[in-house]
């Protein structure tokens, strides 16, 4: 009871130096909104105007209608113009275009069997353009009455992709960022929480009132788990309206897994805390962790093609649980039962954490 | 048999090879005002902080209040109420704010903490700063208000390290006011300090140098028992004059004040203005004049020591 009491104190206390403290605030909302925009827009799937090249075989008016109906999708711009489809994969191969659209000249023919009509070569290296065409693929092609009323159950457009057939990233990056933004705001804020106390003055004067270590590790976590919930509803929220990111899985479980990540990271950033003799030193150990959170945990680079040792690496990481957590909830609609691994292993790492940061947290100068 | 707050006997604390305090013993009674006065760096501020427990001695045995230290720190958080050198209050929370805080801290009941506020925010004065952000006040008003926090939750034993060092002699004679009303009602009161005038009120004065105890006393008996008298000359030729008296064996030191130079002669001499006379023809004509010790004097006779 009184140790309730008194954990309470201390989140008041938190939370009211963060709504005075203007810079730390603007960093909650600033760090994602920033960093949303930022990758948002290089991660735009909206892309427009790619250049691409024509073979069209069939020179038909069918073929020429398709053409323009691609055209107005306004993804692609027409520029270059081939014979063959040797040479426009030639085209592709020096970089002069990203795709070519090869128009077979049995088209009038495939247009009557209803198969699908024409085929895309791509450069798949731009993980995001080749998904870019891939969205071409069923657009639907009904030239006239005639066929109206068969209308075209298959695909418009064979896709080839060229270089990256298996297509990897895209829409694993916008999870992915969740996870990044998190373990940087996160840790930083709590690497520095007890720290300041200490370089402020206020540490001594703590520690000589009856405040256990345990309740003010707990009650220095607590305020900033709201921190990282807002944190996680501005990612998704904005990234939703601005950047038309999917939200598959169910709201209850991004909001779980996030807060178990919250949680483990907070944690993380304590120990920094209690290792840490001035801010600058929290900070620099902060970037620590925040380095091979980017690197290692597979928002840049696919897990499994890591080196062995940086897998170890990685796995100790709460990022890297989160990545995977996040994106299996996020993509395959899973839950933290189907991925209990990771889940468990936040929740324990964050217990522990908060055990050793409470043991390391001497109440004492010595 | 007056009962003692602090019982402390040969203690000593190291940190590596650098010897803070060494062989430091203390009995304070309770209800008294115990000084601590010493120089910047002479242990003062270690020895307080050996005694909440804060830090734990290298050698010797430490009980406060009934309680053995270090062991039992915990139990003792409740009873002592402690004010730091620097200001180690919230400067960016309000003056309430941080009386609740600490009030909660203390886990003080909902009407007590609301009762407590009231009180200690009339009784040093904050009624009107109750909403002022604490960075913006000045010196005085925060340690007032360190005050008023050390003691929210009515401690037995109020550790005061250096409390008056940012503030005017006006707030401190304020300052000492409410600390005689704390004694008063019963409070132990450990006060370290640099300012003779400070170490002057208490009731009982340990005088620290490198380390160590070099007196312990009230200040009416340390100024009793220094050993030397004290003359004061008012005469020309002050510098000259200071340098022949440094090297008679029977003088102790010598101090200029003003036009006037403050002599302080070994009791060995009896009649030490006689003695000055008869043995400096010079001051002749000079203004002689045996004064009442300053416990400035005491300090600079019992301290000092390897310095001159």
């Amino acid at each position: 009871m009184k140790s309730l009491i008194r954990i309470k104190a201390i989140m008041l206390k938190e939370l009211r130096q963060l709504s005075r403290d203007r810079l730390t605030f603007a960093m909650v909302v600033m760090i994602p909104l920033i960093q949303l925009v930022l990758f948002g827009f290089a991660i735009n799937t909206e892309i427009r105007n790619i250049p691409v090249g024509l073979v069209d075989s069939s020179q038909t008016y069918h073929s020429r209608l398709l053409t323009e109906s691609v055209k107005a999708t306004q993804v692609v711009k027409f520029g270059h113009y081939y014979q063959t489809a040797e040479q426009a994969k030639q085209a592709i191969q020096t970089g002069e275009i990203k795709a070519a659209l090869i128009i077979p000249a049995d088209f009038e023919q495939r247009l009557a069997q209803n198969r699908a009509l024409a085929q895309w070569m791509v450069n798949g290296s731009d993980s995001i353009l080749s998904a870019t065409i891939l969205g071409l693929q069923r657009m639907p092609f009904i030239p006239d009455y005639k066929t109206r009323n068969l209308p075209n159950q298959g695909k418009t457009f064979e896709v080839t992709l060229f270089y990256n057939p298996s297509r990897k990233a895209s829409i694993n990056i916008v999870p992915g960022l969740l996870g990044v933004i998190l373990t940087m705001t996160m840790v930083l804020f709590t690497s520095i929480a007890i720290v300041r106390e200490r370089e402020r003055g206020n540490l001594e004067l703590l520690i000589t009132t009856p405040v256990s270590p345990l309740e003010l590790m707990i009650a220095k976590i607590i305020p900033y788990i709201f921190v990282g919930l807002l944190q996680v509803i501005i990612i998704l929220g904005l990234g939703h309206l601005l950047f038309s990111v999917p939200i598959n899985g169910s709201l209850i479980q991004i909001f779980l897994g996030s807060l178990l990540f919250i949680a483990a990271s907070l944690t993380l950033g304590l120990i920094i805390s209690t290792l840490a003799q001035t801010q600058l030193q929290a900070m620099q150990m902060t970037i620590f962790i925040i380095l091979p959170s980017i690197l290692l945990s597979g928002f840049m680079f696919p897990y499994e093609g890591m080196p062995i040792l940086a897998q170890w690496i990685a796995e100790v990481l709460p990022a890297t649980h989160f990545m995977r957590m996040i994106r299996g909830i996020v993509l395959r609609g899973a839950d933290l039962i189907d991925l209990w691994h990771d889940s468990l292993w936040l929740a324990s790492f964050t217990i522990l954490g908060i055990l050793v940061a409470a043991k390391r947290f001497k109440k004492s100068l010595d | 048999m007056t009962e003692l707050a602090i019982k402390a006997d040969k203690i000593s604390k190291k940190f590596g090879q650098f010897t803070a305090i060494e062989n430091i013993s203390l009995r304070i009674n309770k209800g008294s005002i115990y000084g601590f006065l010493g120089p910047n760096g002479c242990g003062k501020s270690t020895t307080i902080r050996t005694l909440t427990g804060l830090l734990s001695p290298t050698s010797g045995d430490i009980e406060v209040l009934g309680l053995k230290i270090p062991e039992d720190a915990d139990k003792l958080r409740f009873k002592i109420g402690y004010m730091t050198q620097k200001f180690s209050l919230y400067e960016d929370l309000t003056v309430e704010e941080n009386l609740k805080f600490i009030g909660n801290i203390f886990a003080l009941g909902k009407k007590e903490l609301q009762e407590r506020c009231q009180e200690q925010l009339a009784t040093y004065g904050l009624n009107h700063l109750k909403n002022q952000i604490v960075s913006g006040m000045s010196g005085g008003q925060k340690q007032r208000l360190g005050l008023a926090c050390a003691t929210m939750h009515k401690p037995e034993l109020l550790f005061l390290d250096e409390p008056t060092s940012a503030v005017d002699p006006e707030n401190r004679r304020d300052f000492w006011e409410k600390l005689f009303d704390l004694s008063e009602a019963g409070t132990t009161i450990l006060v370290a300090t640099h300012y003779m005038d400070e170490a002057e009120r208490c009731h009982k004065l340990a005088i620290m140098e490198s380390g160590q105890m070099r007196a312990d006393d009230t200040p009416e008996a340390l100024m009793a028992q220094m050993g030397v008298n004290i003359v004061e000359i008012k005469t020309p030729g002050l510098r000259k004059l200071k340098l022949k008296l440094m090297e008679q064996d029977e003088v102790r030191s010598a101090a200029q004040l003003g036009v006037r130079l403050r002599v302080l002669i070994y009791q060995s001499i009896k009649k030490p203005v006689q003695w000055l006379l008869s043995n400096f023809p010079e001051l002749e004509y000079a203004e002689l004049e045996q004064v009442r010790p300053t416990l400035e004097d005491v300090f600079v006779a019992v301290t000092g020591k390897g310095r001159q």
